[in-house]
């Protein structure tokens, strides 16, 4: 998702960033008290833990299923607690790197909150990454991708997702043993985001004897043709795309009425079932995607099954992007509380050693704070539902 | 390379032929309203967005929601055409009536029509992202993404020439451009309001004198042109079967490209010019990939007006008439 971090940081937003309400111990309403939690109140002591991503910006239905994946994690917590109860305190810093800054020094000097679950994206994880560092403030993210992130020596930063260095050549070693792919075309957007991962893609594909044809398409235009009339030529085995669903969508149809068979594959960016009604449920039947992220749409694996209905129950729908990986990266420090870590350090410490299975995946951080386990899942669009098919590792194409 | 260029060469000129017909029919609206007023009318590429989303409209309301066939998919294809020709005409001449008949009313300079034309084009592509796609397509909040239109012709291959497949939409765009041409040149050159146009536009004082009406020579103008956007805009919505609030604007750039191509103010230049930049741009994909599209037809204008400033067929309606 870098280059809609990249766009974001662009946009200049307007009014200043809202806090959302502390939400109140167990009360299960998430995100609309805006109460001021139990502040002098006596009695057992409460933890805050901070939520940091887009809560209301232009890609906040990136940030909203994870924010109540960590919300149910922490009501399930304090439901269980006998002792140390927990408050989930929200930060909407719009996805904006700038509105994230003064966001998290609030959140470290006023607010004291021992660990923080986000931020969201890859460009406010860079900025609020030093603060976070100096004020000795552990962080969990479910949803920043950029590789980078993991290479600045924080010592209180973690990752519980795969970076975007993994996606690329994992999907492409998937395709080729699934597909027993000879001949590749790769299309991108000639975007930051959809251009790193098409040319990730190609790289495996031809590390692995892949004969791999590329072409771009601009991501402004309708009219297609002229790739159609490329990938027709080159009749690859599968044909790989870089960038986002509303683009793919339009390819897609192109791409079929134009009489081409060969399975179309791209990334996290075209996750989204908007992909259906941009292509027409025809054309985008059987279009695989790979992703980092877990999502349980309609699983039977009791555990992403009992999750599902855990926060359907609670929040009304089913878990979308990044639910799962919010509900660990919650969970994470949460474990760290139940131990009995109340500072911000000991729980940092904790994390270190912390190893379970968590919903998305097996939680366990490497020295640098990425996930131990660099698992990316496929998906597939069977009669107009994007279906999980597992990680590329068990995943069987239909 | 060489033989990239012959497998790729046929399918290549079918995409490159249908893609310019539509900027041809585009290019139509810029070339008249510039011989006749010498404006760059440049919220055309909104006149041909609201031609569209007043097609989609219909669509929609139809209830149309599988593949027609036969009478069914002729009688709906030219109720959508009128349609949109109507929403388009109509709001280039409320277009001109608002923000250009004051400015001349008063006597204002062409660069304040243009001022004014940019204008328009913002307000309008705002007014459909935040009110009309919202209110009337029911998509709260979602102003800005596209809108999908139900498909209303079934691809099918009419004919195969080595490898290249031609399929009933080419034919469809193809034709529709040519027909709406032929009317039009028809229109400009047999009846007695295309002669005030062709008059207006050689030398508007002396046709004044002579007795033609140039404030309804200038509204038929634009509402001509408008129409053609709208079938244009028809044609544009049936293969593509996407729309956004900006989708004029790329389609604008490349329309109005073709005009000067073609050599502005000159009805067949536009058609001409549409084709010709369309090919290229398929043409030139082959050998440079689809990135370099734009590069190469904008080289291949600036090197054609280079050696003909006034594009291929030359300047102005009026000698336009053979």
């Amino acid at each position: 998702m870098r280059s809609k971090i990249a766009r974001l940081g662009g946009i200049v937003a307007v009014g200043t960033a809202l806090t959302l309400g502390l939400a109140a111990c167990g009360s299960g309403s998430g995100d609309s008290s805006a109460s001021d939690g139990q502040g002098g109140g006596d009695g057992a002591t409460t933890l805050k833990i901070g939520f940091m991503g887009d809560l209301t910006g232009e890609n906040s239905a990136l940030m909203i299923p994870p924010s109540q994946g960590a919300q149910l994690a922490v009501d399930e917590f304090n439901a269980k607690s006998t002792g140390v109860k927990v408050e989930l305190v929200k930060y909407d810093s719009q996805g904006n790197p700038d509105q994230a800054v003064p966001l998290a020094q609030k959140a470290v000097t006023e607010d004291k909150i021992v660990a923080m679950v986000g931020p969201g994206f890859s460009g406010e994880s860079r900025n609020v990454g030093p603060i976070l560092e100096e004020g000795k403030i552990p962080s969990v993210t479910g949803s920043a991708t950029n590789p980078a992130l993991a290479d600045n020596g924080w010592k209180f930063w973690h990752r519980v997702v795969a970076n975007d260095a993994i996606q690329g050549p994992a999907i492409a070693d998937f395709l080729v043993k699934a597909k027993s792919a000879k001949k590749a075309f790769v299309v991108d957007d000639a975007q930051e985001y959809g251009a790193g991962l098409a040319d990730a893609v190609a790289k495996e594909f031809e590390a692995q004897g892949v004969a791999v044809e590329r072409d771009k398409i601009d991501p402004n235009g309708s009219d297609y043709s002229s790739t159609v009339t490329k990938v027709k030529a080159a009749s690859p085995d599968v044909i790989y795309y870089g960038g986002y669903y509303a683009q793919l969508g339009r390819l897609l149809k192109q791409l079929r009425d134009g009489g081409v068979t060969a399975t179309v594959v791209s990334g996290d960016g075209a996750v989204d079932k908007e992909l259906v009604n941009a292509a027409g449920k025809e054309a985008a039947e059987g279009a695989v995607l790979g992703c980092p992220c877990l999502i349980p749409f309609g699983s039977d694996v009791p555990e992403l099954k009992e999750f599902s209905e855990k926060y359907k129950a609670k929040f009304g729908g089913d878990p979308l992007i990044y639910a799962t990986e919010g509900y660990d990266a919650a969970t994470a420090i949460l474990k760290a509380i139940e131990a009995g870590n109340t500072t911000p350090e000991k729980i940092n410490d904790f994390l270190a050693t912390v190893d379970f299975k968590g919903v998305s995946k097996q939680i366990k951080f490497g020295p640098n704070g990425d996930i131990a386990a660099n698992v990316i899942h496929v998906y597939q669009i069977k009669d107009g539902n994007l279906d999980w098919l597992g990680d590329t590792s068990q995943a069987q194409l239909g | 390379m060489l033989n990239d260029f012959i497998n790729q060469v046929g399918p290549s000129t079918v995409g490159g032929l249908a893609s310019g017909a539509i900027y041809a029919l585009i290019a139509l609206g810029y070339t008249m309203v510039y011989g006749v007023l010498r404006l760059i009318n440049f919220a055309h590429s909104e006149i041909f967005m609201i031609g569209a989303f007043a097609a989609l409209f219909v669509v929609l309301h139809l209830g149309v929601t599988t593949p027609l066939t036969g009478v069914a998919l002729v009688g709906v294809l030219l109720l959508l055409m009128l349609v949109a020709m109507a929403a388009s005409g109509g709001a280039a001449v409320v277009l001109e009536r608002v923000a250009y008949r004051p400015l001349r009313r008063h006597g204002a300079g062409r660069l304040a029509a243009l001022i004014s034309a940019i204008g328009a084009s913002i307000f309008l592509q705002e007014l459909f992202a935040l009110v009309i796609i919202p209110e009337v397509f029911d998509r709260p909040s979602q102003g800005r993404i596209q809108v999908p239109v139900p498909r209303l012709l079934d691809r099918e291959t009419v004919v195969t020439i080595g490898n290249t497949d031609i399929r009933n939409d080419h034919l469809i765009i193809v034709g529709a451009a040519v027909i709406m041409m032929i009317l039009l040149d028809v229109f400009v050159s047999r009846t007695r309001i295309g002669r005030g146009i062709r008059a207006t536009s050689q030398d508007p004082e002396t046709a004044t004198l002579m007795g033609v009406d140039i404030n309804k020579v200038i509204r038929t103008t634009f509402f001509v042109g408008g129409a053609m956007a709208g079938v244009a805009a028809l044609l544009y919505a049936m293969e593509f079967e996407n729309l956004r609030y900006n989708v004029g604007f790329l389609l604008g750039v490349k329309a109005f490209t073709a005009a000067v191509l073609g050599g502005i103010g000159n009805l067949r230049g536009a058609l001409l010019g549409g084709l010709a930049l369309g090919l290229i741009e398929n043409w030139g994909s082959i050998f440079f990939g689809s990135e370099w599209k734009d590069v190469i037809a904008f080289t291949v204008l600036v090197l054609v007006l280079l050696f003909r400033p006034t594009g291929i067929l030359g300047e102005s309606l009026q000698r336009a008439r053979a």
